[in-house]
């Protein structure tokens, strides 16, 4: 076999395969890994970069609904309070109306019933006078005595009233 | 017929010589190396060319290579070795690029000579050596006998580690050697009894194309074969490499 046999061809293909083998080395070294490990590396850098945006945009997304979330809340706590607000100065409103009428109408009762006194008082004392006059017939009439003093047949009527 | 071994013939191309005993010529051999040199610088160069973030098909099989040894370092040998990647992929492209260039017919087996996978395996077996001693100093001897191990064992423990250790470089160097041999004297010979079977065809009543057809399906067959060995003993030459230098870094 040629592989045994050719040992003079020993030196030359040794050496082409130091020259080979050092050229590929630097090829391989100094070019094709570090392009490669380029490449590969930008790839890395750019999925990277995607996905740290893809973050950072769900991140902003989560505020923005964050955000409208806390401004959909305010919004209904100030028309609950704004309700509140309405509704409580209608009542208060109400309730001053009707105080109000409450108080003129209590007004009218008192001066009603005053009026109701004086008229009652009035014709009390029209009806002792009048009670009076015809007690003093009625003396007259059956007893014949006309002088009857005016003071003590007044009492006697008032007594009579004051009785039923 | 020319022999079966003919094919591994050196033939000076052009003649050049230092002294009187030393013949560098450019042979035949040497140009196939020459031309899975610039083979290499021109897959690298034309795969890198674009440097597209989605990789072409030239580009997705630089990086896939590239994966490939990086991988190959990292599970062997650890993050430590990937200081010698640059060496372990040198290798690699070389002995798979000897192997596919010795496909191609007509051209020539560089790693189908002893000398070449010898210098190679002694490299690899030099540099391991020179690693381990380097990193662990004469601790590295404990390659030879592995703690833990009864001192009653050292006579026969030592020798064997010895052996086996001493014995790396001729098994690299012959398994490659050896098979790249082995597969291209069977397609030889095959091919071969595809023609002295066709020549006797018309005399043998025919039997001889039926022959013929047989060697010429296992010609193609073996060609096959040789494709999946070429790139398979590339992978032994280099993994190996990489558990040798696993020894060195990490010992055993």
């Amino acid at each position: 076999m040629p592989q045994f046999e050719d040992i003079a061809s020993f030196p030359s293909q040794l050496f082409w395969l130091l020259v080979c083998l050092v050229v590929l080395f630097v090829v391989v070294s100094r070019f094709a890994i570090p392009r490669l490990a380029d490449i590969m590396e930008k790839r890395q850098k750019m999925i990277d970069d995607d996905l740290e945006q893809a973050e950072r945009l769900q991140a902003q997304t989560e505020s923005a609904i964050a955000v409208y979330e806390a401004a959909l809340v305010e919004a209904r706590t100030a028309a609950q309070a704004s309700i509140r607000s309405v509704s409580e100065k209608s009542a208060q409103e109400a309730e001053r109306r009707t105080s109000e009428v409450n108080s003129r109408l209590a007004n009218q009762i008192r001066e009603g019933e005053a009026r109701i006194n004086t008229l009652r008082e009035q014709a009390l004392s029209n009806i002792r006078s009048v009670a009076a006059d015809v007690a003093t017939g009625i003396v007259s009439r059956l007893a014949g005595l006309t002088s009857v003093p005016q003071a003590r047949l007044e009492k006697a009527v008032e007594d009579a009233i004051k009785e039923n | 017929m020319a022999s079966p071994v003919e094919q591994f013939r050196i033939q000076e191309l052009v003649p050049l010589k230092l002294s009187e005993n030393i013949d560098i010529s450019l042979t035949n051999s040497a140009l196939m190396m020459v031309i899975g040199v610039f083979v290499a610088l021109l897959f690298f160069w034309i795969a890198t060319a674009r440097r597209t973030v989605v990789p072409g098909r030239l580009q997705s099989c630089a990086e896939i290579l590239y994966e490939f040894i990086a991988n190959m370092i990292r599970d062997n040998v650890g993050k430590e070795g990937m200081r010698y990647f640059p060496y372990v992929f040198t290798l690699f492209v070389f002995v798979f690029l000897g192997n596919f260039i010795g496909m191609v017919p007509y051209s020539f087996t560089y790693t189908s000579h002893i000398v070449v996978t010898g210098a190679l395996a002694l490299t690899v077996f030099a540099v391991v050596t020179v690693i381990g001693f380097a990193r662990h100093g004469a601790g590295y001897l404990r390659m030879f006998f592995p703690k833990g191990a009864p001192i009653a064992t050292a006579p026969i423990l030592i020798p064997i580690e010895l052996i086996s250790y001493l014995s790396r470089p001729f098994s690299l160097a012959v398994r490659l050697f050896a098979n790249m041999t082995v597969g291209h004297i069977m397609l030889k010979v095959l091919a071969g009894f595809v023609v002295s079977l066709g020549a006797l065809g018309a005399a043998s009543w025919g039997l001889g194309y039926l022959g013929a057809f047989a060697a010429f399906s296992m010609v193609a067959g073996i060609t096959v074969l040789e494709f999946f060995i070429a790139a398979l003993q590339a992978y032994v030459f280099t993994i190996l490499t990489c558990i040798y230098l696993n020894d060195a870094i990490n010992m055993h």
